[in-house]
């Protein structure tokens, strides 16, 4: 690892003027993508500003309406909350299969989607929850929000404060995992919401994305029936040492089917 | 540049000027010489780094000395008491679940917390709570043995 200056401020606005007073600076939440990342020397940093200092980015609130989870917000906190449990079963499960239960008391939500692996879990329920990230400048619907493999809507020393995840009617989650590591193959987040049915597939492709085709099916007929022949073109999909573009487009229609049978209880 | 870092270790406060870049284990092992926690891997995936800070357990090689500022840290050194080894440890040495024991203190430690947090893991719970530690010797089969024993021992 390279030599860097570590802060750790306790307001967003210290937090942001850390970052633009910097010659080349990086937020740190959990540090289980950005410390591995800088161990490897991929990244070599100037100034790492610790964001796990400053309250307000912290917490869970449920509402009727929505569950919101402060960005510093660790996996494990989110997999254990009895309201999370109860409002949105489904985003529970999937914050406790992230890596293992030391990644999980570590790593955040904020850091998650901020990073946007095309292997990582959060990005789909996102996506598929139709949730809105709040950053310290604005306001991103989901939609909007990945935009590439390792890309996002995110400017340059924009952070992300917390997620604002509407709550179904029902919703799944399944992916296959990597059984090594634990990140996604392939997997897919499905669930009913007021703005209709949303399908994410997460692991398959470069940046987690919309199934639209299923999701025009399972509106007609929300069951896994309604999935049979429906076929993901390889093209396009990751192709790795993990699995094939042709696995991969297979294990779509796998996973999706599991999340609807999931969402179904 | 350094900073000053002070944390609790094993019931001690300790004190210790560290570069920003110092990770919690190279602080355990090279600054307050606790070399009862292992670095098995450069990936974050052996677990053999095992402690816990403020009663969690996570992999030492991945938090920086710095983000454990003001913490409780408990290694492997902070375990038994009075000469007694802890229950869990007394449960892996007599359920033989380790060989070269490389990866025994982070399969400790992670035992402890997994068990602190479910009291009474089915063997199921066991094995994925444990996905986070890397054995290669042992087969996990007598680990696994050992943490269900050790997790009665601790219920008392
Ligand atoms: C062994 C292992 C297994 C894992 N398995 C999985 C898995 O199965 N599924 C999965 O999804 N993930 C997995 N992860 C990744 C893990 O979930 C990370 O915690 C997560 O991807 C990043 O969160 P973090 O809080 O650790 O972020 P950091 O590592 O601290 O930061 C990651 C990036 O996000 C930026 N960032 C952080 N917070 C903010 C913010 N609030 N606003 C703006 N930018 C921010 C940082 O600058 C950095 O670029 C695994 C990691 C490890 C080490
Ligand atoms: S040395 Fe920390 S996980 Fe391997
Ligand atoms: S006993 Fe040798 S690695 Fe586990």
């Amino acid at each position: 690892m390279y030599a860097f200056n570590y802060h750790r401020p306790s307001s967003l606005d210290d937090a942001a003027k850390l970052l633009s007073s910097a010659s080349d600076g990086k937020f740190l939440a959990g540090g289980q993508t950005l410390l591995p990342t800088l161990k490897q020397r991929l990244a070599s940093p100037s100034d790492v500003i610790d964001l796990t200092g400053i309250p307000q980015l912290s917490g869970i609130t449920v509402s009727g309406s929505a569950v919101t989870i402060g960005a510093t917000t660790r996996h494990a906190a989110v997999a254990a909350s009895a309201e999370v449990k109860k409002a949105i079963p489904a985003l529970a499960k999937l914050a406790s299969g992230i890596g293992d239960p030391q990644v999980r008391n570590m790593g955040t939500l904020g850091g998650s989607i901020a990073n946007n692996d095309p292997a990582a879990d959060y990005p789909a329920a996102v996506l598929g929850l139709c949730a809105t990230v709040h950053t310290n400048k604005r306001t991103i619907a989901a939609d909007d929000f990945f935009t590439g493999m390792f890309e996002t809507a995110l400017e340059e020393g924009e952070i992300v404060t917390k997620v604002e995840f509407p709550i179904p009617k029902r919703a799944g989650y399944v992916k296959f995992p990597n059984p090594a590591s634990r990140y996604v193959m392939v997997g897919a987040f499905v669930a009913e919401t007021a703005d209709g049915i949303r399908v994410a597939i997460n692991g398959a492709g470069p940046c987690v994305f919309r199934h639209t085709e299923m999701e025009a099916a399972l509106a007609k007929n929300f069951s896994p029936d309604a999935l049979k022949g429906i076929r993901t073109d390889p093209a396009g999909m990751n192709n790795d040492i993990h699995a094939s573009a042709e696995y991969r487009a297979h294990l779509v229609g796998v996973m999706a089917r599991r999340a609807v049978e999931a969402a179904l209880g | 540049m350094t900073i000053s870092v002070t944390m609790t270790v094993n019931g001690q406060s300790v004190t210790r000027e560290v570069e920003p870049r110092t990770l919690l284990v190279q602080f355990l092992r090279e600054h307050l010489g606790l070399t009862g926690t292992h670095i098995g891997c450069d990936t974050s995936q052996c677990g053999a780094c095992v402690v816990h800070v403020d009663g969690r357990s996570v992999k030492s090689c991945t938090i920086l000395a710095a983000q454990a500022q003001g913490a409780n840290v408990t290694t492997i050194e902070g375990l038994a008491a009075n000469g007694q080894l802890h229950p869990m440890q007394e449960a892996f040495r007599e359920h033989h679940a380790l060989q070269c024991g490389f990866c025994t203190p982070g399969m400790i430690m992670s035992a402890i917390d997994l068990v602190q947090r479910n009291p009474n893991p089915s063997e199921e719970t066991v094995r994925h709570e444990l996905e986070g530690n890397l054995c290669r010797c042992t087969g996990y089969h007598n680990i696994v043995k050992a943490v269900m024993a050790g997790a009665q021992a601790m219920r008392g």
